[in-house]
């Protein structure tokens, strides 16, 4: 099966976070269970307030888990590192930068001369087609653009990992289709290890190698799907009987979740 | 449907009106100098009064003693408050400390500490500068705290992902993105200094545009309080200015509505 008889590369156990908040206590994350294999695109979908979130960063090393422990490359993970990216749905680009100084923010953290970094950047840049834009500042793109610029500067410090969190879940549709077909595309090129979440069941199938549904809070897997459709997907994939088939399929059961919620 | 109308003055240029205001506002004090000839110098008198003491030198000697004054106090001030602001954005316990502190001086008008520091420090220039020093710090530590508090967090995480450290995310993520803030700060101390120092030359001393008022007034001189008034006027619009070129040349990169 897709992905399976690589190595493990990021390894979730037992994963539970709570909050406390004013309310009292918040479980977003009850016991997740999973793991990553190496170079595999793997899409997470789940009700709004399933946790997803807390586990892309509880992985990123932005949040501590409350209970339980992530590894990545068999080591666990105590906070952020270069091994680890992510794009973040509000773009987060820092917006006194233009966009080559953004792509160059991690590069020149990491000790690269200006030379370099600029070189790698560039490439990157030139990768999203924004080669026409370097020395633009945000506010001067579209949000197509920015996400754009986010990715680069995510791939621009060669993270194996990448981790997502809604990238697309702000743009047009068109815009949307374009830079999964982008994100697929970088991805065959590049070989990372993604991690996407997303509220769009289409666009998890057409990304991903395998889909993990999320119960509703307190967040937990529910099923993992293998998406079992060969690459290069293209639009009329999502014609075929067997994506449909496999859209139904988790559309109903993400569904029963969002039920469950309103209920 | 209905044409919309282009009102006739959108196309008159902006230089234009600012003649037209200045044009209107001499004519008031015209017509103020000519009904209350006692309180409102008329112009001609003001500028004469101008020409006379710019010439001696004497204003120039004034203007410079309270602008110094007032750039003095306000550049302690401004050089304090950052590290302050940071410190109470970043350390609760003392933030719960000396935020009420600052809230309840900073509802005190000067005018009403001046005697107690005049007590503390003697009438010369220490005390001035420290009056202007208290109220210009007070305004920007509270704007300069809001800034760096609402930095938004997702720039420091994305930093952190890229490998910042602590003092990274200071120098690359806090500062710059409370650059605005800090200019704003500055605004808002720089015209709080100038009113400030209404209050530290009440006091006494022999220079400064405030003294110069005041003796002018003791003397029933109009012209030379109007003069006063209109010299700290033009001071103020000036700093206002130097803010403002400085806020286009740092923070042009700020996401504005387009009129
Ligand atoms: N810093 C926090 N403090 C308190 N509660 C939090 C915090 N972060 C998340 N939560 C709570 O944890 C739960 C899961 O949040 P999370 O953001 O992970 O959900 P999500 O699945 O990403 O939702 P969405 O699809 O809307 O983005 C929510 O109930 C949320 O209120
Ligand atoms: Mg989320």
């Amino acid at each position: 099966m897709a992905g399976n008889d690589s190595a493990v590369k990021v390894h979730i156990e037992n994963v539970v976070k709570k909050f406390n908040t004013r309310k009292g206590e918040v479980v977003a994350l009850n016991g997740a269970n999973f793991d990553i294999h190496e170079n595999e695109f793997v899409c997470v979908v789940g009700p709004s307030g399933c946790g997803k979130s807390t586990l892309l960063n509880i992985i990123g090393g932005l949040e501590e888990p409350t209970e339980g422990r992530v590894l990545v490359d068999g080591q666990e993970v105590t906070g952020p590192g270069p091994d680890r990216g992510i794009v973040f749905q509000q773009y987060a680009l820092f917006p006194w930068l233009t966009v080559l100084e953004n792509v160059k923010f991690g590069l020149k953290l990491q000790g690269k001369s200006d030379k370099e970094a600029e070189e790698i950047a560039l490439k990157y840049i030139k990768l999203v087609e924004l080669q026409d834009f370097v020395q633009s500042y945000p506010k001067e793109l579209s949000g197509g653009m920015k996400q754009r610029v986010a990715i680069a500067r995510a791939y621009a410090v060669n993270p194996k990992v990448l981790l997502m969190d809604e990238p697309f879940g702000a743009l047009d549709a068109q815009t949307r289709t374009q830079l999964q077909s982008e994100l697929l595309e970088t991805w065959e090129k590049e070989q990372k290890t993604c991690f996407f979440i997303t509220h769009d069941v289409e666009e998890a199938i057409i990304l991903a190698q395998r889909v993990i549904i999320m119960y509703a809070r307190p967040g937990r897997v529910k099923e993992i799907v293998d998406i079992d459709i060969p690459y290069p997907r293209t639009q009329e994939t999502k014609m075929t009987p067997r994506f449909l088939e496999l859209k139904n399929h988790i559309w109903s059961q993400v569904y029963q979740e969002y039920l469950s919620v309103r209920k | 449907m209905k044409e919309k109308k282009v009102p006739i003055w959108s196309k008159v240029p902006s230089w234009a009106w600012a003649l037209i205001s200045l044009a209107l506002a001499i004519a008031l004090w015209l017509a103020a100098s000519g009904t209350w000839p006692a309180v409102f110098a008329s112009p001609e008198k003001v500028l004469n009064a101008f020409i006379e003491r710019a010439q001696s030198g004497l204003l120039w000697e004034h203007v410079w003693a309270s602008v110094s004054r007032v750039l003095t106090g306000f550049g302690i001030a401004f050089v304090v408050s950052i590290p302050v602001a940071f410190l109470m954005a970043w350390y609760d316990p003392f933030r719960h400390v000396v935020e009420p502190w600052i809230q309840f001086i900073r509802n005190i008008p000067p005018l009403a500490y001046v005697f107690l520091i005049i007590a503390a420090l003697g009438i010369g220039q220490t005390s001035k500068i420290t009056v202007i020093f208290i109220a210009a710090f007070l305004v920007m530590v509270i704007t300069i705290y809001q800034g760096v508090k609402g930095v938004d967090v997702t720039l420091i995480k994305a930093a952190r992902v890229l490998g910042a450290t602590q003092k990274d995310i200071f120098f690359k993520v806090t500062i710059p993105a409370s650059t605005p803030f800090i200019l704003v700060a500055a605004r808002l101390g720089l015209s709080t200094s100038l009113t400030t120092l209404m209050a530290s030359e009440i006091v006494g001393g022999d220079k400064g545009i405030g003294m110069m008022i005041q003796q002018a007034s003791g003397y029933y001189q109009m012209d030379v309080v109007l003069l006063g008034i209109i010299m700290l006027g033009i001071i103020g619009i000036c700093f206002e200015k130097i803010v403002r070129f400085l806020e286009r040349r740092f923070t042009g990169w700020q996401e504005t509505i387009q009129q």
